[in-house]
């Protein structure tokens, strides 16, 4: 295959030029965050590691992880290793207990993102003058302007369009001769449902690409994708405290996410003994920013599972590939793209007024989309002859995990005993989508 | 004196309402009337029995939430006009009514905001309050 490349010098690099220009990048990185933040600088100090004196990456195993706690308590600004007035984006994901967490960026940082992203676009074949429909959330969500930026900086034609209102998006879709679509793969899915139902042939659109991303999804999905909508799907992986979307994303040869390695220092490690895990094991992802100025991070824990593929890919580049995340260290969840701790949904119900905490968290897909329902044992307490009183108290509920966490949950009232007890840690959790029954 | 109806939360499932329903003739309990209301996924039953509290035990030991519940109770005949005759005092008197249902013997069970004062309004007015 003749294969094109936005930056061919970084995407081709051979694999010591390019270690060793991570070696270098870091460094600076590093003598910036001592700098200037308090947090890095006390850390570096406790570990030992003199920032002025980080030769090579034996001493990587030093540094300590930072981890979304260390995010949480440093909300919001604390982080930030450049002056607010340097700072011209900022990004906020939800948080479990107290705190979201926020990442800030500067205008390089900016320019650096879409170039990032504009390479993995240009890697699948979208060039100036197609059109790219950006269904991920506009907003503090960074898939939306991520890929924006990224779409903009190609040179391609970004049509803001952010989720929702399908029919609209599928007209837009034929209307404009969208070449590509960026969303979550099961609003894909979805997008394919109703564009059958309105007797759209996709086969015959100009629609040809998607990068799908935010939310785990397996080959069986990529291949129903593809059949239905009559495209490549290519899936792109990031998450806001590294950058956003445009931290890995696959080639035309979809078989691993090229890692934007100039930009980022990937390593795998057991989650359980920290240790770095080598030979293609699997283990948590963990990220260092090397490019990243107005907040970078140092050796980030991501919770995702996988593993790294360094050999050279059939499309010539260099940079490793990892395989789609196989799982989550922790217990997070995520809902069509959205990220939600159990803890969170514990959290209100905690507060809700006689509740008993026998409750199970429900997650399910219905027509694709992702949806989370809380069960709600009715004990003596909660129970009231009067229907208003039940339905009031499910619906306060509801609104209550809305504003909380940011996404519909909602409440089914179940009577006593239908909620498992179990003996151990109690399973609060029954994922239908990976099979379990309640 | 108000009566005391069992109430019942039960999920829309099949055979719960029967589950009930066996577990009140395995006690030997006499129903004299019922009503449900649902919503989409659960529903409550109202009964009235003889024995509410023996009622309640045998349900409560079989793992259902029940609540005992005060109903206003009134003797009707089984002819045209008993029900506007009750529903007209208690609309004069700015009483809403939240629920309302018949058992046997031709009796009125209803419920209302202020039970005692809508009891003593339909005693004055000549109802033959249980």
């Amino acid at each position: 295959m003749d294969l094109e490349f936005w930056n061919s010098e970084i995407e081709l690099m051979k694999r010591d030029e390019l270690e060793q220009l991570q070696l270098e990048r870091f460094k600076k990185t590093l003598v910036n965050v001592y700098e200037n933040t308090a947090f890095y600088k006390k850390r570096l100090d406790e570990c030992g590691v003199n920032p002025y004196k980080f030769s090579d990456f034996t001493q990587m195993d030093q540094i300590p992880f930072t981890t979304k706690d260390d995010l949480r308590l440093n909300y919001p600004f604390e982080l930030f290793a450049k002056p607010l007035n340097q700072i011209v984006r900022v990004h906020s994901s939800s948080g479990t207990t107290g705190n979201p967490t926020v990442v800030g960026y500067t205008k390089s940082d900016i320019k650096m993102w879409g170039e990032a992203v504009a390479r993995q676009l240009f890697a699948i074949g979208l060039r100036p003058g197609d059109t790219i429909q950006n269904s991920y959330g506009y907003g503090l969500f960074t898939g939306g302007l991520g890929l924006h930026y990224g779409i903009e900086e190609l040179g391609a034609i970004a049509v803001p369009v952010s989720g929702g209102n399908t029919e609209r998006q599928i007209k837009i879709m034929q209307d404009f001769k969208t070449a590509a679509i960026c969303c979550t793969p099961s609003y894909a899915l979805y997008i394919a449902e109703t564009g059958k139902e309105m007797g759209i042939d996709f086969g015959s659109t100009t629609l040809r690409a998607g990068i799908f991303g935010a939310e785990p999804w397996t080959d069986v999905m990529r291949t129903e994708i593809e059949q239905r909508l009559g495209i490549d799907a290519y899936d792109i992986y990031g998450l806001s405290e590294v950058m956003g979307p445009g931290v890995a994303c696959e080639c035309v040869y979809k078989n691993g996410l090229h890692i934007s390695e100039d930009n980022f220092i990937a390593e795998i490690i057991d989650p359980k003994t920290e240790k770095r895990l080598s030979g293609g094991k699997t283990g948590e992802l963990v990220f260092t920013t090397i490019t990243k100025e107005g907040m970078p991070v140092i050796r980030y824990r991501t919770k995702d599972l996988t593993t790294i593929n360094y050999d050279v890919c059939d499309c010539g580049r260099t940079h490793g590939r990892m395989k789609k995340p196989m799982g989550r260290s922790d217990d997070m969840l995520i809902i069509r793209g959205v990220n939600v701790f159990p803890s969170q949904i514990e959290e209100v119900l905690m507060k809700v007024r006689d509740i008993e905490p026998h409750y199970l968290i429900v997650v399910d897909k219905k027509n694709y989309l992702d949806f989370i329902e809380v069960w709600v044992e009715v004990s003596e307490d909660i129970f009231s002859e009067k229907m208003n009183v039940l339905e009031e108290f499910e619906t306060s509920i509801e609104h209550k995990l809305y504003s909380s966490i940011g996404i519909n949950i909602g409440v089914k009232l179940k009577e006593p005993k239908t909620i498992k007890r179990s003996e151990g840690k109690a399973k609060r959790v029954i994922d239908i989508r990976k099979g379990e029954k309640p | 004196m108000p009566i005391k109806q069992l109430t019942v939360f039960l999920e829309n499932k099949l055979g719960r309402l029967a589950e009930v329903a066996r577990i009140l003739k395995k006690e030997n309990i006499n129903l004299q009337g019922f009503s449900t209301t649902e919503a989409r996924d659960y529903g409550i039953l109202r009964i009235v029995v003889s024995d509410p509290e023996k009622a309640r035990d045998a349900l409560k030991k079989d793992g259902f939430t029940t609540h005992v519940a005060d109903a206003i109770c009134v003797g009707v005949e089984d002819k045209p006009g008993e029900l506007l005759q009750i529903l007209d005092t208690l609309t004069e008197h700015e009483i809403n009514v939240d629920y309302i249902y018949v058992i046997a013997g031709t009796r009125v069970v209803l419920s209302v905001p202020d039970i005692e004062k809508a009891e003593r309004i339909l005693k004055e007015k000549g109802f033959s309050v249980v």
